[in-house]
């Protein structure tokens, strides 16, 4: 007995729905389909009325939502991938975003983003785009890199009284697999020790986490311990725990999959430079995929994002500083 | 005067059609002599930001504010401070938004038009005007939830409105759904300095309905009565299931975009035509005419008003301002998932 990400998914989604009368599901193909990935399926038919198909409209559905959460319901939103929450961007950043903060009234939305390449899918199937919410005040944005992350932090997701942006990687959805689901789970907010070590600490959050342990799995055999920082949630960042991995190597990788300009990586790396400059051997550096949008053909896109090899390198060139 | 969202209770629909209009006039003339007042003090310096008028728009505003009950969503316009008064709104959340008072129901985090109590039904608009309808349309799904029937929301938009593509998904999104919203389109003619001309090119916007399989209905907004009569059909309409409703009402913005704005650009044959009338003046001569108010009535119910405005004008000015170093800087309502990392220079200095 397993189970994979995408079904940990799928299973917390059941589970907010049999247990809150507040939750209901919009997104396109999430009824009677069960969704482009499947994550929703057979929950229209459990749960009759309360797993909508949207009209091919981001900007609607957001706003919709936000009117929901307004007046009390906790509606999860499925973008059919992450690249295609930009048309539903204002409505996020300006609207669920804000409404708090300008008014003291709450929005309990949470907003399913499919992200991250998967070979083959080209540029407008496989963005990361959780620099860009998390930029905003007001969002929450959660990446997880387990499927025992996937399943409780979804349904922190729902519980919690603010928007929340679920960035969940469409390259873990199968292939990732725990053998059961979680019964308890850290708090959000916490970043993880995925894995001890001494020499260098690499933080990385959603998938990069499993090519950041494939790359310390592959180091140990030279007899280097990596430190390997899970951050789960990219905003709030937990800083704390990453100075205080630095703190006992001396040595920062950050490792993102979006794109260079800005982002996590760079967030983590003005923080530590910032606050714990006292506490690096050697300058901070990071790892991102290449600034152009990501292609398409297996060649090419295996080479754009980061991976356990140049994670490696990285980490290598890092700790002969 | 001061009623609020939540002492309205009782219906408010006047008995006979005169006491309806007077009613309706009432209101009417409330939200311009606080507009002429809020014009006032932005002249004066006395108000951060800009000020955003409803003179022209208040007979198509109140219509809209009047047909709709306690329960129901209400999403205004920039324009919108007949229907919001009508609708409930009380004066000193108008008074304190624009004088950025910490009692206020934006607390200076937000200005102007931009209040609302949205647990009341009152959406506070974004300035991405369009985004609001499909906020209602959730709203309504939320109630169609919780099984609450006979509810309708109300989404104000201009001309300009009608070109963004949050206008189209969301008046899709109403069909799809069957819901009962009724979207008040206000072609006042000009989108700040655009004229109709270079903002859309069907030839009535009435035609855009057709496209969502919903029924649109024109009026003449400089016309009170016709304004009560169509917004409260198209309300009862979707209140009885008929799912969403269209109302498009010509009229021409007596003034600038905002207070900022001399507005040379609007054609001095429009204001000229029938169109240019100024909907209070048309109410105000037909309430002589039909002899529903006399002369002295009429003054004593301006007097009672430009008092009643002076008054919550003098008591918000006595109100606090928003203290930078009370103020909760956070966006979250779960205050401990709040991104702890702060850079020292932006806390609040002297």
């Amino acid at each position: 007995m397993s189970i994979t990400y995408l079904e940990a998914i799928r299973e917390a989604q059941a589970k907010a729905l049999a247990d809150d009368p507040r939750v209901f599901i919009y997104g396109q193909d999430v009824g009677a389909f069960g969704g482009a990935f499947k994550a929703t399926k057979q929950l229209a038919q459990e749960f009759p009325g309360r797993v909508l198909d949207a009209p091919i409209s981001e900007d609607a559905m957001v706003g919709a939502a936000i009117g929901a959460a307004i007046e009390g319901m906790r509606p999860i939103i499925e973008m059919q991938y992450a690249d295609f929450s930009t048309p539903g961007f204002n409505q996020i950043i300006n609207q669920a975003a804000t409404l708090f903060w300008r008014t003291q009234v709450p929005c309990p939305i949470t907003i399913r983003l499919p992200s991250g390449g998967t070979s083959g899918a080209g540029p407008f199937h496989s963005q990361s785009m959780e620099s860009l919410y998390a930029h905003y005040p007001g969002l929450i944005v959660m990446t997880p890199a387990t499927v025992e992350d996937a399943y409780s932090m979804l349904l922190e997701a729902v519980a919690i009284d603010d928007p929340v942006i679920f960035c969940e990687h469409k390259r873990l959805y199968y292939h990732l697999k725990a053998a059961a689901l979680p019964t308890e789970a850290m708090p959000v907010g916490k970043a993880r020790i995925a894995r001890a070590g001494r020499d260098l600490t690499i933080v990385a959050y959603s998938a990069m986490l499993q090519d950041a342990l494939a790359a310390a799995e592959e180091l140990a055999a030279e007899g280097l311990e990596i430190e390997v920082v899970d951050l789960r949630t990219v905003k709030p960042l937990d800083t704390d725990t990453v100075m205080a991995s630095v703190a006992r190597t001396g040595r920062l990788l950050c490792v993102g999959e979006a794109f260079p300009w800005g982002g996590v990586t760079a967030e983590v790396l003005a923080r530590v430079a910032t606050e714990g400059f006292g506490l690096l051997d050697a300058p901070p550096q990071r790892l991102n995929a290449r600034d152009t949008p990501i292609p398409y053909h297996p060649n090419l896109w295996l080479v754009h994002r980061p991976t356990a090899q140049s994670v490696c390198a990285a980490a290598r060139k890092l700790l002969e500083m | 005067m001061l009623q609020t969202l939540e002492s309205r209770g009782a219906p408010k629909a006047a008995s006979s059609f005169p006491a309806q209009y007077l009613q309706a006039y009432r209101f009417m003339l409330l939200a311009r002599v606080l507009d002429d007042k809020m014009a006032g003090l932005y002249r004066a310096g006395k108000i951060q930001g800009g000020v955003f008028l409803g003179r022209g728009q208040e007979a198509l505003s109140v219509a809209m504010g009047l047909a709709l009950r306690p329960g129901d969503v209400f999403a205004p316009l920039i324009r919108d401070g007949a229907g919001r008064l009508a609708f409930g709104e009380p004066v000193l959340d108008w008074v304190r938004t624009y004088l950025g008072s910490a009692l206020g129901p934006m607390r200076g985090r937000d200005g102007n038009v931009h209040r609302g109590r949205p647990r009341q039904g009152l959406l506070p608009m974004i300035s991405h005007l369009g985004a609001m309808i499909s906020v209602v349309n959730g709203a309504l799904m939320a109630r169609r939830f919780k099984k609450i029937e006979g509810c309708v929301g109300a989404a104000s938009v201009g001309d300009g409105a009608t070109s963004t593509g949050s206008f189209h998904e969301a008046l899709n999104q109403a069909a799809v759904e069957r819901l009962p919203l009724v979207l008040l389109v206000a072609n006042n003619q000009y989108a700040y300095s655009t004229p109709n001309s270079r903002q859309f090119a069907c030839k009535d916007l009435m035609d855009k309905a057709i496209g969502y399989g919903i029924p649109a209905q024109r009026v003449d907004g400089t016309d009170l009565e016709d304004c009560l009569r169509v917004l409260s059909a198209a309300t009862a309409q979707a209140r009885a299931g008929g799912g969403p409703q269209m109302v498009v009402g010509r009229l021409l913005r007596l003034g600038g975009h905002g207070e900022h704005d001399p507005a040379h650009y609007i054609d001095a044959q429009l204001k000229k035509s029938p169109l240019g009338r100024d909907c209070l003046k048309v109410a105000e001569e037909r309430l002589l005419r039909e002899g529903w108010a006399d002369a002295e009535a009429m003054r004593a119910l301006r007097q009672q008003i430009v008092q009643e405005v002076a008054e919550a004008v003098a008591t918000v000015q006595r109100e606090p301002a928003p203290d930078p170093y009370k103020e909760n800087w956070c966006a979250l309502s779960s205050r401990h998932l709040i991104d702890v990392f702060e850079v020292p220079s932006l806390t609040p200095s002297p």
